[in-house]
């Protein structure tokens, strides 16, 4: 299996839509090598924006550009570009719903040893609850990239979040779909619906479960915003119990999208999985995945308890 | 003239231990926890400050805000040393459960006055906590260490604003200026000279000043200290990495720790006084 962090692809895309249309302009704050859009800035220094640590700035100076028909793409640890810059991303870009793509890497609890103070637990919260904003959470590499290449495509705002940590590479496909969820695995007992990180590890959990005889359902839930409803309701109908597993806040993320969605159209349980409401904390990635219940074996052992329960 | 020299001998022992710090934790930022150590040790050692490591919530205390927290490592060597806790505890940093944080968490460790990490949110906390003791009539003072790279974040220039506009005279911010930041230097990624010139407009009285020679940090610091009417500014100049020939000035040491051949180096450069 060969392992490669999400940022990484961001870096990749930003040059190849930089090759096809010169309208693509790269901003970052000061932290180009690790959001990975240096990349761009070797190949177009001429469209490549170095905004200082000013976030804030950063945001607006891109919604300026995009009013001239420019393409933008701005970049920063997800807590810094989300949360510094939240009411100009609020105002300048999405009450004017200009297409601006805003990349935060180092999101939720993998930034690891950096801490809490660093690490996105609301991100995804953040913009999903804006208005005009659409929210894409890649499951690995691949699809990063191509979420990368199809936002060249998609009207209005886009946040796409991505990961300081090297992660599987497992998903086979040739386009991103933006409102489209894919069931990575067909079962019938439980859905559980996963995005980012959490989706290979839900994978994993399904083999062990598989074991004891219990048949899961995986959906990559990567377009977080909009939703496929169609797929999670049909899901939901089949197993009668859906699970949401997130590296964030259980509050107003994936697992209030899928909820809300169930909620109006098909009432179902549901166990909401990720960060109870607590901030993050320095330790390696192994360690904190551990201490907030990111194994697989923890997640099959949840898994199993709300079939149980 | 005054003799510095123990000064210089506890700040050696700050930088090895830093270095150590970095090392074991496998990650962390090198360049500017060694470019602020001086700073620290003249307002920690130098008889600058008041506080009282048996009490580290005493309210009459000088306060200390780390606004370029992602230099903890140099915090956390000199409260180990000024007896705010075991020494030993040094060798947690980053680890999980330790209090010592990646960035500094004034919930989790005793001496650190206020969280701090995402930049322009310590300077901000400063002003807070100045104008605080106007109305608890109080006669702490606040001391805020900022980054250069720092000052580009538009907030601080709202807490500089504020600070004048309260004549807060008992707000020292020092800037540790070593002209880089992460992608390059601060002169090229977003200018923010000319620096005096700026504080001064914002109503601030202003030194430019040597960062690594004590005698500069100590007369100044005791100057601002006697300043009644605005608060004060001191531009202290230094390097980047400062101590370690091999990191000075280099900014792909901003968040890399020193591997084990390179502490060997470092260690054994800072005890021959390279
Ligand atoms: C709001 C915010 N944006 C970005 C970062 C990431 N970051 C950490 S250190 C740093 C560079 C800081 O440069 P400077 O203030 O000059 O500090 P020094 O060079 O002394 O380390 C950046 C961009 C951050 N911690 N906070």
């Amino acid at each position: 299996m060969e392992f490669r962090a999400t940022r990484e692809a961001y870096g990749m895309a930003l040059v190849d839509l930089g090759k096809k249309d010169d309208r693509v302009v790269v901003l970052d704050a000061d932290l180009s090598g690790s959001t990975k859009s240096k990349e761009f800035q070797k190949q177009f220094p001429n469209r490549f924006f170095n905004m200082g640590i000013a976030e804030a700035n950063m945001t607006g100076v891109a919604a300026g550009m995009a009013l001239t028909g420019l393409k933008p793409y701005a970049s920063s640890f997800a807590v810094f570009i989300t949360g510094r810059a939240f009411e100009i991303i609020r105002q300048s870009i999405c009450y004017q719903n200009l297409h601006v793509v805003l990349c935060g890497s180092h999101s939720g609890i993998s930034v690891g040893e950096d801490g809490g103070s660093h690490q996105a637990i609301a991100d995804i919260s953040l913009m999903r609850s804006l208005p005009n904003m659409k929210v894409i959470v890649p499951a690995d590499y691949n699809e990063t990239y191509l979420a990368v290449l199809e936002s060249a495509n998609i009207e209005g705002p886009v946040y796409i979040r991505t990961s300081r940590a090297k992660s599987p590479v497992f998903i086979e496909k040739n386009k991103f779909e933006l409102g489209k969820a894919d069931v990575l695995r067909h079962g019938n007992n439980v859905t559980v619906v996963a995005c980012g990180m959490m989706v290979s590890l839900v994978l994993d959990a399904a083999k062990l479960l598989e074991k004891e005889g219990i048949s899961v359902e995986v959906v990559n839930a990567s377009s977080v915003k909009p939703i496929d409803r169609g797929t999670i309701v049909e899901s939901a109908k089949k197993t009668g119990r859906v699970i949401t597993i997130e590296e964030h806040t259980i509050i107003g993320g994936l697992g209030s999208a899928v909820s809300e969605v169930l909620m109006k159209e098909y009432p179902t349980r549901v166990l909401r999985i990720g960060i109870e409401d607590v901030f993050g904390e320095s330790g390696t990635k192994e360690d904190l995945f551990c201490k907030f219940g990111f194994t697989k074996e923890v997640i099959a052992k949840k898994i199993e308890e709300f079939l149980n329960g | 003239m005054e003799d510095f020299g123990g000064l210089e001998h506890i700040a050696k022992e700050i930088r090895k231990d830093v270095l150590v710090m970095l090392n074991k934790a496998k990650s962390g930022h090198s360049g500017g926890s060694l470019s602020v150590v001086d700073i620290l040790v003249a307002l920690y050692f130098g008889g600058i400050m008041s506080y009282n490591p048996k009490s580290p919530s005493w309210e009459d205390r000088d306060r200390v805000v780390l606004s370029k927290g992602h230099a903890c490592p140099a915090l956390y060597a000199i409260l180990a040393k000024a007896g705010f806790y075991e020494k030993d505890l040094l060798w947690t940093l980053r680890k999980l459960g330790s209090p010592l944080q990646g960035h500094p968490d004034a919930r989790k460790l005793p001496g650190v006055d206020a969280s701090t990490g995402s930049l322009g949110n310590g300077i901000t906390q400063a002003v807070g906590m100045a104008l605080a003791a106007r109305v608890l009539k109080k006669k702490y003072k606040v001391f805020c260490i900022m980054g250069d790279g720092e000052l580009q974040e538009g907030i601080t220039w709202e807490a500089f604003m504020a600070a004048s506009h309260y004549k807060l005279s008992n707000l020292i911010v020092i800037v540790d200026f070593n002209g880089l930041q992460i992608d390059g230097k601060v002169m090229d990624i977003m200018n923010i000279s000319p620096l005096k010139e700026k504080f001064e407009a914002f109503g601030f009285r202003t030194y430019e000043i040597g960062g690594h020679v004590y005698k500069n940090l100590i007369d100044t610091l005791i100057t601002a200290k006697r300043n009644v009417v605005s608060p004060t500014a001191i531009i202290a100049r230094t390097v980047k990495g400062y101590g370690v020939s091999f990191m000075a000035n280099r900014v792909e040491y901003h968040g890399v720790p020193p591997s084990n051949q390179e502490l060997e180096k470092a260690l054994k450069e800072l005890d021959n006084g390279v």
